[in-house]
């Protein structure tokens, strides 16, 4: 594989940059792999390159229905953060900012994360203490959080809305500086480009139609261009969780439902940070093409659409403008939404599964895109050793029926409620 | 913007109902031995088809009437509504 470097550049610079590898080959599927990853998405790319890497598997291929990173990975807001409450949640998060301050090195691929930190506002006394709750817990698992006075978010987002007569007024907020943002296509594509290198076979336009279980065992899968031997098969589909698990007989406490974001036109540079509406669900930042990226709430009813409905946009921006009057002013670029895996408890679902070779990973609910490289490092884990890492330990399929459940914000099985 | 028949006040429009999810989960009936699988089903598990879907929703701003709902998940097409204790074939 050619590294990426100054020095390539240059050279390549001579041949008017023609002669460039393919970051990925195009490879037919064989007969047989040691471990199939299904889904080509961000978790997908990320778990096969650590089991490459981490447990030297090389014999994989990640079956995609369409094509890589053309799922949630090229469709999210780019919020990366580990500003969690629940031990299980912190704890995951903060060992996957570790791996995203590393990614660029690690994938020889610029990823552009911009660790410029979150600020979720807060808009009561009521909110100021959950958030002091929060913050403090966050710090005792070793992550950074700052409590924000009115004052001190006047300071960092002036361009937010501090008049006294607003409905929501702004008591302070809680910021994790260390989270930010990064550059979802490339996370998608570093991912690929090393996988390839180090063996694993990039499958797409490839659908999966069943499986093969014998015996509680699974055999293999039964694809759109043919069937592949396996005793291994990792489900990274989040957003078609259900329709598979349709497929292996399996009703999980998932609920499949569409999210949407949109861009305004790009600005100069205003909002160096990720901001977040505490009275309701808005997030905003700025790319660095100057887009305001924004989003909230799901459209609220069960969807495999992947767009989106007028009336819950417009309700998100409200609040938008609610917090920064100035967006009213901006042309909207773009719309798009995605679906997401809404598990029953908010939290995600990385295990094994009774039937023996089949793992899963879903229920990523509105927070993939942060999750990639940690679901990938822990997936790869239980996929290799056939055993939960304790990092994933508490994101087990079971939790429902035993009632340990990770309730991050106490919502309940209402998952359209936000 | 979906449009939702009301099957008491007629056509409405989406912003004046709200979500109840599946209509097709059954509450564990009362008085007898129930093993904490029926109860993770009826609580957590979810098939979640993408197709037609028979839901719940609540004329919220309308006749505050729950009611049932057949909807493609992925087209959005609705077939038809129901009351909520009416019988569907």
């Amino acid at each position: 594989m050619q590294k990426y470097s100054i020095f390539n550049l240059v050279k390549n610079a001579f041949s008017n940059h023609e002669n460039w590898d393919l970051a990925w080959k195009d490879p037919t599927p064989k007969e047989e792999y040691d471990v199939v990853i299904i889904g080509g998405g961000g978790h997908g790319l990320a778990t096969a390159y650590y089991l490459a890497k981490e447990h030297n598997i090389t014999k994989v291929a990640i079956i995609e229905k369409g094509w890589i990173g053309g799922g949630n990975v090229g469709r999210n807001t780019t919020i990366i953060r580990s500003n969690y409450m629940h031990d299980e949640n912190a704890l995951f998060s903060e060992f996957g900012m570790d791996l995203w301050r590393k990614m660029s090195q690690d994938l020889n691929y610029n990823v552009m994360f911009s660790p410029r930190g979150i600020i979720n506002l807060a808009h009561s006394d009521a909110q100021m203490n959950a958030y002091a709750r929060r913050g403090n817990s966050m710090r005792l698992n070793g992550i950074d959080a700052v409590l924000l006075n009115r004052e001190q978010v006047k300071e960092i987002i002036p361009m937010a809305d501090f008049s006294e007569d607003v409905r929501f007024p702004i008591f302070g907020g809680l910021m994790q500086p260390s989270a930010g943002t990064a550059r979802h296509d490339a996370v998608a594509w570093g991912y690929a480009r090393q996988a390839d290198s180090m063996g694993v076979d990039i499958i797409q336009n490839c659908e999966v139609t069943g499986f093969d279980v014998t015996a509680g065992k699974i055999n293999g899968i039964r694809t759109s261009r043919g069937n592949i031997k396996t005793k291994k098969v990792g489900l990274c589909v989040a957003g078609s969780t259900n329709i598979l698990a349709e497929k292996l007989n399996m009703t999980l406490p998932i609920e499949t439902h569409l999210l949407q974001a949109c861009v305004s036109e790009p600005v100069k540079p205003i909002l160096d940070r990720v901001v977040t509406f505490g009275a309701g669900h808005f997030y905003i930042s700025q790319s660095d093409k100057g887009e305001m990226v924004m989003g909230g709430d799901l459209d609220g009813y069960n969807s495999y659409a992947q767009r989106g409905n007028l009336p819950t946009l417009q309700h998100v921006l409200t609040e938008g403008i609610a917090m920064m009057p100035f967006l009213s002013k901006l042309k909207m670029l773009r719309t798009w939404g995605g679906i997401m895996d809404m598990s029953m408890d908010g939290s995600p679902i990385i295990d094994k599964t009774h039937i023996d070779g089949l793992y899963l990973n879903c229920g990523w609910c509105y927070g993939g895109f942060k999750a990639t490289p940690a679901s990938g490092w822990t997936f790869a884990h239980t996929i290799a050793q056939d055993r939960v890492h304790e990092l994933n330990a508490g994101f087990s399929l079971n939790r429902f029926s035993t009632g340990h459940l990770i309730d991050e914000k106490g919502l309940g099985t209402k998952t359209w409620i936000s | 913007m979906l449009h939702i028949k009301c099957p008491h006040c007629g056509m409405r429009s989406q912003n004046e109902f709200s979500y109840g999810g599946d209509a097709s989960v059954k509450r564990p009936e009362l008085n007898k031995e129930i093993s904490d699988e029926e109860w993770d089903n009826f609580v957590y598990n979810r098939k979640s088809l993408r197709g037609k879907h028979l839901e719940l929703w609540q004329h919220l701003f309308g006749c505050r009437q729950w009611i049932k709902v057949e909807r493609d998940t992925a087209t959005h097409e609705i077939f038809n509504t129901y009351k909520a204790d009416e019988e569907i074939s």
